[in-house]
């Protein structure tokens, strides 16, 4: 089933972090900051996203590079503070 | 006592850590003073061996230049060995301050502020010069003490792909509410040897009102027709705002750094900079020699011309021999290799060949990007290059990877 919050997040991270030429397929369990494709200094554009585009604040400690490293943690990150 | 077991298995299961992970540095001990041809011990306790360094920052060959040593000597003998004082209390010599307008002259800046060293000049620039209300932008493959010294700041920050001036002019939309707006990269990139594209940069700065800040530490002195740097090479003089650049790489090779720009913003600096304020003055031994630095560089542009003649010598040949190399201009030339495993076997082979010369992989460089760093220096002979070279081929050949590019490299090596 589409999942729509990762769909958007995917579109995000494909378009804000894989450089032009790379082939790289943004799965949902890839790892994106372990897996090397976003680094700590970079993952600050990725939380700026998802705060704009859901109208919520993640607290800087839960933006941790665990929380980060695949769509399925972030979108479920986001949803904990969309619901909240 | 403290330090109790914890402590210790906690620091040990660390190290541990590092190992495994194949991150584990170790130090060679240097018999010699840095130059061409140097002696090193390697492992501790092996016997010493002689090498062709081709992996210092010693662009310009003057880490051991005899007028610079002798210029250390005398500054030894007329300003004595140390200040015991930051610079605001009682360390700053009159030599400092010749220093630091030595540098703005060289620079074509309007006044520059001395630094321990460039990592302390990048960690304290944006900590004073941007607020909450403000954004810094980089380049994401900027060195690590302009990513600490961004970290260390109240400003909003963010990032743009690497040399990718559609991303960093969408990053400029992004941010035109906030109150400065400031572009932060390298003039030239540590591990690629990539040129910034200043000119493209400092057009997008006039049209979205952001300043530029450049860390040049691997471009002054030798970078541009008259070695000022990238913001000449890119005929963009006048146009960059804050340059920080070391006294550790070309300019003599042995410490310091600096902030160099708008007056204001120095002083600002001077006033407000922790590493400037909490640190000891730069010695004065350094400064004297650093001064000799700045009189030969200026008299003439010998040396940054033997280096330019070098590196396409070395660029040229070294792709004739069949290996894959980013293209470029800059004396840093990475030997793309791909595979980590291969890059640190190749390394270690040419070390036995006589070649010093180091493989850098993940996490330093980007996973499948592992590679060999060449540099080359104004202390190098034709001889030192072709001895490079002809080892360079051997070792290649061993492995089966002359004429290869990158996909039939990782196809034998994997990533």
């Amino acid at each position: 089933m589409a999942d729509e919050i990762k769909d958007k997040i995917r579109e995000y991270v494909v378009d804000e972090y894989v450089e032009e030429g790379e082939e790289i397929e943004v799965k949902d369990d890839t790892p994106l900051i372990t897996g090397g494709l976003v680094d700590s200094f970079s993952m600050v554009s990725l939380k700026l996203f998802l705060e704009t585009e859901y109208n919520i604040k993640i607290p800087d400690e839960r933006a941790t590079a665990e929380a980060f490293d695949t769509l399925n943690a972030i979108a479920a990150l986001v949803r904990e503070y969309k619901d909240a | 006592m403290a330090y109790g077991t914890a402590a210790r298995e906690f620091y040990q299961n660390e190290l541990v850590g590092i190992r495994n992970d194949g991150l584990f540095k170790e130090e060679r001990y240097i018999i010699t003073p840095q130059g061409a041809d140097i002696e090193v011990e390697f492992p501790e306790g092996a016997p010493v061996k002689k090498v062709v360094n081709m992996c210092a920052n010693n662009y310009l060959g003057l880490s051991s230049h005899p007028d610079v040593v002798a210029a250390a000597h005398d500054g030894l003998n007329a300003k004595g060995y140390g200040m015991s004082s930051v610079r605001f209390i009682c360390g700053t010599q009159d030599t400092h301050r010749e220093l630091e307008r030595k540098l703005s002259d060289f620079l074509g800046t309007e006044d520059t502020l001395l630094f321990a060293s460039c990592m302390d000049a990048n960690a304290a620039l944006f900590e004073v010069t941007l607020t909450p209300e403000d954004v810094v932008i980089a380049d994401r493959l900027v060195h690590a003490s302009v990513i600490d010294g961004i970290k260390l700041c109240d400003a909003q920050y963010d990032s743009y792909k690497h040399m990718d001036m559609k991303h960093l002019e969408k990053k400029l939309e992004q941010f035109a509410d906030k109150r400065l707006r400031m572009v932060a990269t390298d003039g030239v990139f540590s591990m690629d040897g990539d040129v910034a594209p200043l000119g493209e940069i400092c057009d997008l700065a006039d049209k979205y009102d952001a300043m530029v800040m450049v860390d040049d530490s691997h471009s002054s002195g030798f970078m541009g027709k008259t070695g000022r740097g990238t913001h000449e090479h890119c005929g963009v003089v006048g146009r960059v705002d804050v340059i920080t650049t070391t006294m550790g790489k070309a300019l003599g090779g042995a410490s310091g750094g600096c902030i160099s720009g708008p007056k204001e913003l120095v002083e600002l600096c001077r006033q407000r900079a922790r590493p400037y304020l909490f640190s000891n003055t730069l010695a004065p031994v350094v400064v004297s020699a650093s001064l000799k630095v700045m009189d030969i560089i200026s008299a003439t542009t010998e040396r940054r011309d033997k280096l330019e003649e070098n590196t396409l010598y070395f660029r040229e040949q070294i792709t004739a021999a069949g290996f894959d190399i980013r293209p470029g201009v800059h004396p840093i030339v990475p030997i793309m290799l791909y595979n980590a495993k291969l890059a640190q076997d190749v390394a270690r082979e040419l070390y036995e060949e006589g070649i010093y010369v180091v493989g850098f992989f993940f996490p330093v460089v980007p996973k499948g990007q592992a590679r060999i760093r060449v540099q080359l220096s104004a202390a190098h002979e034709r001889e030192h290059i072709d001895a490079a070279i002809a080892a360079f081929k051997k070792i290649g050949e061993k492995y089966g990877i002359l004429g290869l590019g990158k996909k039939e490299i990782i196809d034998k090596y994997g990533m």
